[in-house]
């Protein structure tokens, strides 16, 4: 078919080919290549010529099951309780390790447990870890997408006016995102420190008060410490693209409603966020899909630790492919996280869509 | 209703002054334009009566209350604007009854001013469309819905027609017209464009560089123009203007010449002149009649005609590069190249002592 894209548009072809030519050989290819090494069982280095495996890679990766487990009774049917009165129960090893009664939980390992009147619920999957990364990065997309979007706004709000020297501001803001992440995440190590910057500042604050804590060194506290960071580092790229939609809404709007008599929340509620509709979507997407990249931060400051509380998914992609020189395993993580994200991004196009 | 009172309203920007010094009067009910050429601070001056733009100095009332520094919305005025601002994301009902909702308004008052408001611009039909699905005209209509509902002392129209095609400005024309028919409300009007001027004005106000250079109703401007801009400013095609030298000063009138005018007496209206003076004569196009030689007063070559059915618009170069004008009944036919020869009634004729 002759279309103006292909008929006589040679210079053209060859303007886009070096563009086209790098995004083939680096995203296209290795995505294809990923795809293809997900289903064998290639490693990075191995004297074993590769199999093929068909989906036994995910069949590893996803399978989780929930086993009920009721608590020891002694031969009257008492249920046996140790010394707070709580129930016992066998150990789950007695279900996943060579127990024919229970073929489909074998080699699986406790996730986490609840209780349910005497039974314990105890979720089990092969890959804890990989469950583990993938619940660490859910947790951190949904306090870093809508949380980073807010602030991000709330800062274009506050320099999209016509103050002297309201660029002072927007460079300070913006700072953060030039510096590499990877400076910015050895920098807050120190401040995040037993003896760093924060805790410091939080035991002055409190007149002595406050312990201080070792926010990396805490499972409780490492993922929250990570957001924390993420979102600081992030938030004036974000804020760009906003004032960019603030500046396209037409000041005579603004004539208007204040002619109306629009108090400032009337002004944002009817024409400020009306206005910005698109970049509101263009902003979530793009937050959502970097939240899911997350792996820098991780790699410098925590490796996943302490008691994998901040693994994540491309942090697990990036340990098993080289850390383990797992590349099929890798391989599989990747085209998982792909489909997640691609998935969320189109349920997210579909909430947003003109209507 | 409402009279609006400017008094020496002044506007700078750091060491520029836009505005200098103006005095209007609105009277209750009356339709002024503000009319002049681009930069001429006409807008900026709407903008500062509805309280956009702060006014520098001078004091502005609506109806005997200073308003210098109150909140435009608390002007008691409405505004219309060039670019329609309508809310792109509400329909034409939420649009028109914007005002309503951040006011809180119940829902019963606000079905019945919109009602109302649709009624008076017979868009009925269309108050459940979106902005996009609307053409310009329309848009502007809804503004002016808007305007409507809010019920205020004083319209502001800034060049409410400039974005629409010559057709419909001239269908929205007289709707604004009959609108101001209608409600009777006060209503300033800014424009560039002299034919909305001249139709919807009960009053015109003709500005330049930020000053007033005459103010009065359209005829008034247009017969006796105080001076040289005005009379350019207002009349298509616009007044032919001559260098002429002042050959006499008599009681009445002055006695002017120059190498194409043959000597005449032009009625100089209180203006004082000395013998010998340049002044500029000016005549309107549709005021020169052809003739011949022995009693034609202008004498020139005719370079174009131009026949646009009801009237014939001849180019004539007079002597010494100078060029006229005349805009002659449809049947006359002056060919190219060939002389021509006009007479004109003194009395229909300006004589202003400074020259352009």
């Amino acid at each position: 078919m002759a279309s103006k894209l292909t008929t006589s548009n040679r210079a053209g072809w060859g303007f886009a080919l070096p563009g086209f030519g790098l995004l083939a050989l680096f995203i296209v290819v290795p995505f294809f290549f990923a795809f293809f090494l997900s289903l064998t069982n290639q490693r990075l280095i191995s004297p074993n010529p590769t199999e093929y495996v068909g989906l036994e890679n995910y069949r590893d990766l996803l399978s989780i099951s929930v086993l009920t487990i009721e608590p020891e009774r002694d031969d009257a049917g008492i249920i046996i309780r140790d010394a707070n009165g709580q129930p016992e129960y066998p150990r789950v090893r007695s279900f996943t390790r060579n127990n024919p009664d229970f073929p489909q939980y074998d080699g699986m390992r406790e996730w986490f447990r609840w209780h349910s009147g005497d039974n314990a619920k105890v979720v089990v999957a092969t890959d804890v870890v990989f469950w583990k990364s993938l619940r660490n990065t859910l947790m951190f997309v949904l306090v870093v997408a809508p949380v980073q979007g807010a602030l991000a706004l709330g800062l274009a709000l506050l320099i999209n006016q016509r103050l002297r020297g309201i660029n002072i501001y927007r460079a300070i803001y913006f700072m953060p995102v030039v510096v590499s992440i990877v400076v910015v995440s050895l920098l807050w190590r120190f401040l995040y420190a037993e003896e760093g910057l924060l805790n410091n500042i939080l035991q002055t604050l409190s007149f002595g008060m406050f312990e201080g804590r070792d926010w990396l060194g805490d499972p409780d506290t490492a993922l929250g410490a990570i957001k924390a960071m993420s979102i600081w580092q992030a938030v004036g790229f974000h804020m760009v693209i906003w004032l960019s939609g603030l500046q396209t809404i037409s000041p005579t709007l603004y004539e208007a409603s204040s002619i109306e008599g629009a108090s400032k929340w009337q002004t944002f509620r009817y024409v400020t966020w009306p206005g910005l509709r698109n970049t509101a979507v263009l902003v979530l997407i793009v937050i959502t899909m970097q939240a899911f990249a997350l792996f820098a931060q991780i790699d410098v400051m925590t490796n996943g630790g302490p008691l994998d509380s901040t693994t994540t998914v491309v942090f697990q992609a990036v340990e098993r492919g080289y850390g383990k020189q797992d590349i099929s395993g890798g391989s599989t993580i990747s085209v998982i996280l792909f489909l997640i994200v691609l998935s969320i991004s189109l349920i997210q196009r579909y909430l947003t869509r003109e209507r | 209703m409402a009279q609006v009172k400017l008094r020496d309203i002044r506007k700078s920007y750091g060491k520029v002054e836009v505005i200098k010094g103006v005095d209007i009067d609105v009277d209750d009910g009356e339709f002024v334009v503000f009319v002049g050429p681009s930069g001429c601070g006409k807008s900026t001056l709407l903008r500062m009566i509805a309280g956009l733009e702060d006014i520098t100095a001078g004091t502005l009332e609506i109806d005997g209350i200073r308003m210098n520094d109150l909140e435009p919305s608390k002007r008691g005025i409405a505004m219309v604007f060039q670019s329609y601002a309508i809310f792109p994301h509400m329909t034409v009902r939420e649009n028109v009854a914007f005002g309503l909702t951040i006011n809180k308004a119940g829902k019963a008052e606000k079905a019945e001013k919109v009602a109302e408001a649709a009624r008076i611009l017979q868009m009925e039909h269309l108050l459940d469309r979106r902005p996009s699905e609307l053409s310009g005209g329309q848009r502007q209509r809804v503004a002016i819905g808007r305007a409507i509902v809010r019920d205020p002392k004083v319209f502001l129209f800034d060049e409410p027609l400039s974005n629409l095609d010559a057709a419909l400005r001239m269908d929205m024309r007289m709707e604004i017209g009959k609108l101001h028919q209608d409600l009777g409300a006060s209503m300033i009007y800014v424009t560039h464009d002299q034919v909305e001027a001249m139709t919807l004005a009960d009053k015109i106000v003709v500005l330049k560089d930020g000053m007033v250079m005459q103010a009065g109703a359209p005829m008034e401007l247009y017969h006796e123009p105080d001076n040289l801009f005005v009379a350019g400013f207002l009349g298509s095609p616009s007044m032919n203007f001559l260098e002429v030298t002042v050959d006499a000063v008599n009681a009445d009138n002055v006695t002017v010449h120059n190498t194409a005018l043959d000597p005449i007496d032009v009625p100089h209206k209180g203006r004082s002149f000395t013998v010998g003076q340049t002044a500029t004569l000016g005549i309107r196009p549709q005021y020169l009649h052809p003739s011949d030689q022995a009693s034609g007063k202008l004498h020139g070559k005719v370079i174009l005609t131009e026949r646009l059915g009801s009237e014939t618009v001849i180019d004539v170069s007079l002597a010494e590069g100078a060029k006229l004008i005349a805009a002659l009944a449809e049947d006359t036919i002056l060919a190219p190249g060939t002389a021509a020869h006009f007479e004109f009634d003194p009395n229909q004729a300006h004589i202003f002592p400074e020259t352009r």
